[in-house]
């Protein structure tokens, strides 16, 4: 594998004493530093961080520099190609397209970040209950198993088609149908998180430290909050990186069925299902709301990655 | 290895169950009135005879079951009978599970649409596997080389970008401005000579690349890791000191054993090749298995959306089952836990 561990303790040599290292206070080291790092050296999670963050800056701040509304009409200026007035075009009613990109970015980030923190909390409850009870861990973790047996895409359009327009009635349309998005992504994608952290918590439960909390009467409450939680949170920071990119891709997976987010309600998964149609005219439309799904899923997935290595002690120490 | 089998058995069989009534009972208690498209003028009384011959008088553990016995017994009776000409029992009478907006059994309507399927998503598949594996051995071998380098990137790409935007590319550029192949997928096209021979080859070109490029990018990168695995075991120096020829030490030894946890891999993928076909179906105009779920969701066909969904988690199932029941066989550790 990549990682050949250097078994050999790291030689201390003393330095010569008058020199300009000595003097200096020794810093101390914490996690985070040693972390943050190792994650500037991963080329491809730094280029990663920078992009997503990007995108994000101009996801909230764009529409007030941009100030476009995004679902103004202009049959005059329909299927435009590039402007200084119009970045990315117009789509065959003449509304811009850069401002429905960067309206439907807000939505497809909040529904991935959303899906992913429920997706998260469920899949570490259940993960923490599983690997730390062991009574909870037999049925808990063959509930998990019967969740990866559920054929995931087709029931998430037969749910959203039948329980849309009750949640619509008594949420209102543009909030019923987040909510079910959110809930619905959030509830069929906690599975493999639960099997990572219920994996780190039973390593992690048999050592020493969780004996000596246990054996001065700690609570088991207060294990888990204080001594499991802090020790299984690389493989969560982890799986809440990957859970963003699998939420997006859902969400717009479902948009292009044509069974998401409706079309007044712009999600980049919208904007492409809406574009298919006048591809052969305008191939613009497609491409733009593609690349930023696209965009934010390889930089989201490379901060993953960059960040599994800086949480690896065995590649950090090198 | 029989007792394992049947360890394996004894947990599928209740899931395939317990899935079988998650879906049944999600669609058949959601709030969702099958009459509820047909005219305001028809008379309440006449509206529950629809109702009524539609299935739904009856409460809801008998329909459930009723389903089970047309899905697990009546289905496959019939099946067995048109397959081999031979009567079993009466016929005649058997009830079978009838779609509500065609009126007819959805297994007919099923059979006439999975050779598509098969065929676009097999066939993907395939060309996935054999693009993969090269791949997959070529990284792992040169390490860190240019090769390797290009390779983790595309298959990052591959596997970032959803296939509903790689098809939507691929149309753009190679049916819109090349015109090398047509961007929908004619499937009453016949295969009779040379000439339509073509013409089906160019117009599966583009959704078997689609899927054939995601499934190559997972998976090569799977290869990848199991070979190095493999390649800095002792087996292999004794190999290399024996005087093998690197030839065979690669491709007989390394890739012998590094090949266990893939197959098992490429047995559990194969459902997911299903679901992901949904959406490439879609793009391309495919009027496979998955058209005619997202045609039966938004027709809110319940009885065609029950069996098709619980088709593909006894994929699913299965599949884990091939995949284990492999592992098993082909690595006797895994049989002893």
């Amino acid at each position: 594998m990549t990682d050949q561990v250097s078994m050999a303790p790291e030689k201390v040599i003393p330095p010569a004493p008058g020199s300009p290292v000595a003097a200096e206070p020794r810093k101390q080291r914490t996690l985070t530093a040693d972390v943050w790092r190792q994650f500037r050296q991963h080329k491809g999670g730094v280029i990663g961080a920078i992009v997503f963050l990007t995108i994000i800056f101009l996801v909230v701040f764009g529409p007030s520099i941009h100030g476009v509304d995004p679902s103004a009409l202009n049959v005059r200026e329909r299927n435009a190609g590039v402007s200084w007035a119009h970045p990315m075009g117009t789509d065959n009613l003449g509304r811009d397209t850069f401002a429905q990109i960067l309206a439907g970015g807000r939505t497809s980030l909040a529904v991935g970040v959303t899906a992913m923190l429920l997706s998260l909390l469920l899949g570490t409850a259940i993960g923490v209950l599983a690997g730390y009870f062991r009574k909870l861990e037999g049925p808990l973790m063959r509930l998990t198993d019967l969740f990866l047996a559920l054929p995931l895409l087709p029931l998430l359009l037969v749910i959203i088609m039948l329980f849309r327009d009750t949640l619509r009635r008594s949420f209102g349309p543009e909030t019923g149908i987040f909510l079910l998005i959110v809930f619905v992504i959030g509830i069929t994608s906690w599975m493999q998180t639960a099997r990572i952290v219920r994996g780190a918590v039973l390593s992690v439960k048999e050592q020493e430290f969780v004996l000596a909390a246990k054996s001065i009467g700690t609570r088991e409450r207060r294990i888990i909050s204080r001594h499991i939680l802090p020790n299984v949170l690389s493989p969560i920071m982890v799986s809440a990186t990957l859970g963003i990119a699998t939420a997006i891709i859902t969400e717009s997976a479902l948009s292009f069925l044509g069974l998401g987010f409706p079309s007044d309600y712009p999600t980049w998964g919208r904007l492409l299902f809406d574009g298919v149609n006048f591809m052969q005219i305008n191939p613009s439309r497609v491409i733009w709301p593609g690349l930023a799904i696209s965009l934010t899923v390889l930089s989201v997935n490379y901060i993953g990655d960059g960040i599994r290595d800086a949480l690896d002690p065995r590649i950090r120490g090198r | 290895m029989f007792h394992y089998t049947l360890r394996r058995l004894m947990f599928a069989v209740p899931t395939l169950f317990v899935i079988s009534f998650i879906i049944f009972a999600l669609l058949d208690l959601a709030p969702n009135d099958p009459t509820g498209n047909l005219p305001l003028t028809i008379p309440p009384e006449v509206r529950e005879q629809i109702r009524m011959s539609l299935g739904l008088g009856e409460p809801f553990h008998i329909r459930y079951l009723k389903w089970l016995q047309q899905f697990f017994v009546a289905e496959p009776l019939n099946f067995i009978q048109q397959a081999f000409g031979i009567e079993i029992g009466n016929s005649a009478e058997r009830v079978r599970i009838r779609s509500w907006a065609t009126r007819s059994p959805v297994v007919d309507l099923i059979v006439e649409r999975l050779p598509q399927t098969l065929w676009v998503v097999g066939m993907s598949y395939v060309v996935g596997i054999l693009i993969a594996l090269p791949v997959g051995i070529i990284s792992a071998y040169r390490q860190y080389s240019w090769f390797d380098q290009i390779g983790t990137f595309v298959s990052m790409v591959g596997f970032s970008v959803p296939t509903f935007f790689t098809g939507v590319v691929l149309i753009v550029v190679f049916s819109v401005y090349l015109g090398w192949f047509p961007s929908i997928y004619d499937t009453t096209h016949r295969v009779t000579d040379w000439n339509s021979f073509w013409i089906q080859v160019r117009q599966m070109v583009l959704p078997v690349m689609v899927l054939a490029l995601y499934n190559a990018a997972q998976l090569s990168r799977f290869v990848r890791a199991s070979m190095l695995d493999n390649l800095n075991q002792d087996y292999v120096r004794t190999a290399r000191a024996k005087g093998m020829k690197e030839k065979v030490v690669l491709l007989v030894h390394v890739l012998r054993n590094s090949l266990i946890p893939v197959v098992t891999v490429i047995a559990l993928g194969i459902p997911t090749i299903f679901s992901g076909a949904i959406i490439t179906e879609q793009i391309f105009r495919v009027n496979g298995l998955g058209q005619l779920l997202i045609i039966a969701i938004q027709g809110a066909d319940i009885p065609l959306v029950q069996t098709l969904t619980f088709i593909f988690a006894v994929l699913i199932i299965l599949c884990n089952l091939i995949a284990d029941i492999l592992y098993g066989i082909l690595d006797p550790r895994i049989r002893y836990d």
